[in-house]
C-alpha cells in the first residue's frame, strides 16, 4: 500500500511543465490534487517513472469572465473553490448546486477541477456536469493549444482525448443563458460517496415558455458521462408538463444508459434510479427556468 | 534511492528532513517525526483517520506526498491541546459527551472539525453529519460524536 519509487519534479511555470511533458511523454504523470492518482499509486495500479507536480503553478488557479461573458476556470482551481466563487453562483448555478456531492470536504480542499475532468472517472460529477453545461476544454502542449468540447473529450473508462504530452489547462463555460434552469441529483449510500446514479438536467425556455433546449447527462451508468440526447430531444418544442417529463425520463432510462451490476446495486435498480432522478431533475430544472421567465416579464 | 530535502512547518516548528519522493505525508508524520497521533486506517483516502491541516485546511495525509508540503504549514492532532494539563475545547466536548469509543478515528475527526467550526460556529445537526461524512467511525454510530460537536458549538457561544 505504498507507491513505487518515482522521480519528482515541481516546475514553477506552465511552460516548464509542458517542456517536461514533451520530454517524458507517457513515462510521466501529472500530479494535480492527487486525490485519485495517489491512491492509484499506493495500490500500484499506476507506476509512473516521473511525477510532474503542478501545485506550484499559480497561473493555473483562476476564475475569470470570458469574452462571451461566460466563465473561464483555471484547471488547478480546487473543487472547494466552487462553493465560494461568486462567478460560479452567477454563471454556473448547476456547479454550485452539485459541488457538495463531490466526495468529502477534505477531498474537495485538495482535489482540482481539471484533475477530476482529466481523470475521467465515469462515477465523478465534474465530467458529467461539464457535458451538461457544454463546457469546452483547452488542451496545451509545447506545440500549441486546441479546444475540445466536453461531449467529445471523454472517450472511455478513464480515457480522454488528451495526448501524452498535452495538459488540460482551462475549462470554459458558455454564458448562462436566459430562461435557463438546471438541477443536479444523485443517490449515494453515504453523503459524498461515489454515486450509484447521478443526473444533471438543463432546460432553456423561449419567451413563451416553450422548451427551446433540454439536456440530460447521467453519471455512473456507463464508461463515460452518458448524455440522453434522444430523450432530451423529445422535450424540445413542448411545454414541459409532468407527462412529457415522465416519458422523457422513461426513454432515457430504458435506452440511453448502460449500467452494470456491482456490489451495491443491480443494473435494473440503477436503471430505475436513473429514471426517477431524470424525472425529478427535469421537474426542478423546468421550475427554475419558469421562475426566470416570470422574473423577465 | 534518491532523497530530496524537505523543509516544512509542523505544529509551529520548522523541520528539515531528507525524504524519498514516494513518502506519504502520513508516514512522514508518524515514522520520521514520531507524531503518532495521526492514525492511518485505509491508506487510500476513504476513512479520514489521517486527516491533518495543510495551511489551515483539512486534508487526508495519506493522499499527499510529504515532499509536496515543502514550504507549507501542517497541523496535527498534537497541536490541539495548549499544554499537557489542558485540552482543546473540542477535545473537552468529546470527553464530556462521550464522543469516542476505541478512539482510532478521533484524531481525524477532531482535525476535520476544527476548521469546520471556525467557518461555521453554529452548525445544524445535518451540517455536522455532512462535515463528518468523510470520517468513518465503526464504534459509536456517530450519535455521541454529533452531540459532542453540538456541545462544543454551544460552549463556544456561551464563552
Amino acid at each position: 500500500m505504498k507507491p513505487g519509487a518515482f522521480a519528482y519534479l515541481a516546475p514553477n511555470s506552465l511552460a516548464n511543465a509542458l517542456e517536461l511533458l514533451e520530454q517524458h511523454g507517457s513515462d510521466a504523470k501529472i500530479l494535480a490534487g492527487g486525490q485519485s492518482l495517489v491512491p492509484m499509486m499506493s495500490f500500484r495500479l499506476s507506476q509512473p517513472a516521473l511525477l510532474i507536480d503542478l501545485n506550484g503553478i499559480d497561473e493555473l488557479c483562476y476564475y475569470q469572465r470570458g469574452d462571451d461573458r461566460g466563465l473561464r476556470i483555471g484547471a488547478l482551481s480546487r473543487q472547494r473553490s466552487l462553493e465560494k466563487e461568486p462567478l460560479v453562483a452567477e454563471q454556473a448555478p448547476l456547479l454550485r448546486e452539485a459541488v457538495h456531492s463531490i466526495a468529502h470536504p477534505q477531498i474537495r480542499n485538495r482535489g482540482t477541477i481539471g484533475g477530476s475532468i482529466a481523470h475521467a472517472d465515469p462515477a465523478a460529477e465534474l465530467p458529467a456536469l461539464a457535458v451538461a453545461l457544454r463546457a469546452r476544454f483547452r488542451l496545451v502542449s509545447t506545440r500549441g493549444s486546441r479546444w475540445v468540447a466536453a461531449q467529445d473529450f471523454f472517450r472511455g473508462l478513464l480515457t480522454t482525448d488528451l495526448e501524452p504530452e498535452e495538459m488540460l489547462v482551462e475549462i470554459a463555460l458558455p454564458r448562462h443563458p436566459m430562461r435557463c434552469g438546471s438541477a443536479f441529483l444523485e443517490i449515494a449510500r453515504r453523503h459524498g460517496d461515489y454515486a450509484q446514479v447521478g443526473a444533471a438536467a438543463v432546460v432553456i425556455l423561449d419567451s413563451d415558455g416553450i422548451c427551446e433546449e433540454a439536456r440530460l447527462v447521467f453519471l455512473s451508468v456507463g464508461d463515460v458521462p452518458m448524455e440522453a440526447t434522444r430523450a432530451a430531444a423529445m422535450l424540445r418544442g413542448e411545454r414541459l408538463t409532468e407527462e412529457f417529463i415522465a416519458a422523457c425520463a422513461e426513454h432515457a432510462g430504458d435506452n440511453e444508459i448502460d449500467p452494470t451490476t456491482d456490489i451495491h446495486a443491480t443494473a435494473d435498480y440503477k436503471r430505475h434510479l436513473a429514471k426517477v432522478l431524470a424525472r425529478r431533475a427535469f421537474t426542478v430544472a423546468s421550475e427554475r427556468a419558469r421562475a426566470q421567465l416570470r422574473k423577465e416579464s | 534511492m534518491s532523497q530530496l530535502s524537505l523543509e516544512v512547518e509542523v505544529n509551529g516548528q520548522s523541520v528539515q528532513r531528507k525524504v524519498e519522493p514516494r513518502l506519504l505525508l502520513s508516514d512522514f508524520l508518524r515514522h520520521d517525526l514520531g507524531l503518532t497521533g495521526t492514525h492511518v486506517g485505509c491508506e487510500h483516502g476513504v476513512c479520514g483517520a489521517c486527516t491533518v491541516l495543510l495551511d489551515g485546511e483539512a486534508v487526508r495525509s495519506c493522499l499527499i506526498l510529504a515532499i509536496q508540503t515543502q514550504g507549507h504549514r501542517i497541523e496535527t492532532v498534537e497541536s490541539l491541546a495548549p499544554d499537557e494539563n489542558q485540552l482543546h475545547p473540542l477535545q473537552e466536548a468529546f470527553q464530556e459527551a462521550h464522543g469516542l469509543q476505541c478512539g482510532f478515528c478521533t484524531a481525524g475527526i477532531l482535525m476535520t472539525l476544527r476548521p469546520f467550526l471556525e467557518e461555521n460556529p453554529n452548525p445544524t445537526e445535518t451540517e455536522i453529519r455532512q462535515a463528518l461524512s468523510g470520517n468513518l467511525c465503526r464504534c459509536t454510530g456517530y450519535q455521541h460524536i454529533v452531540d459532542a460537536v453540538l456541545l462544543a458549538a454551544a460552549k463556544n457561544k456561551n464563552d
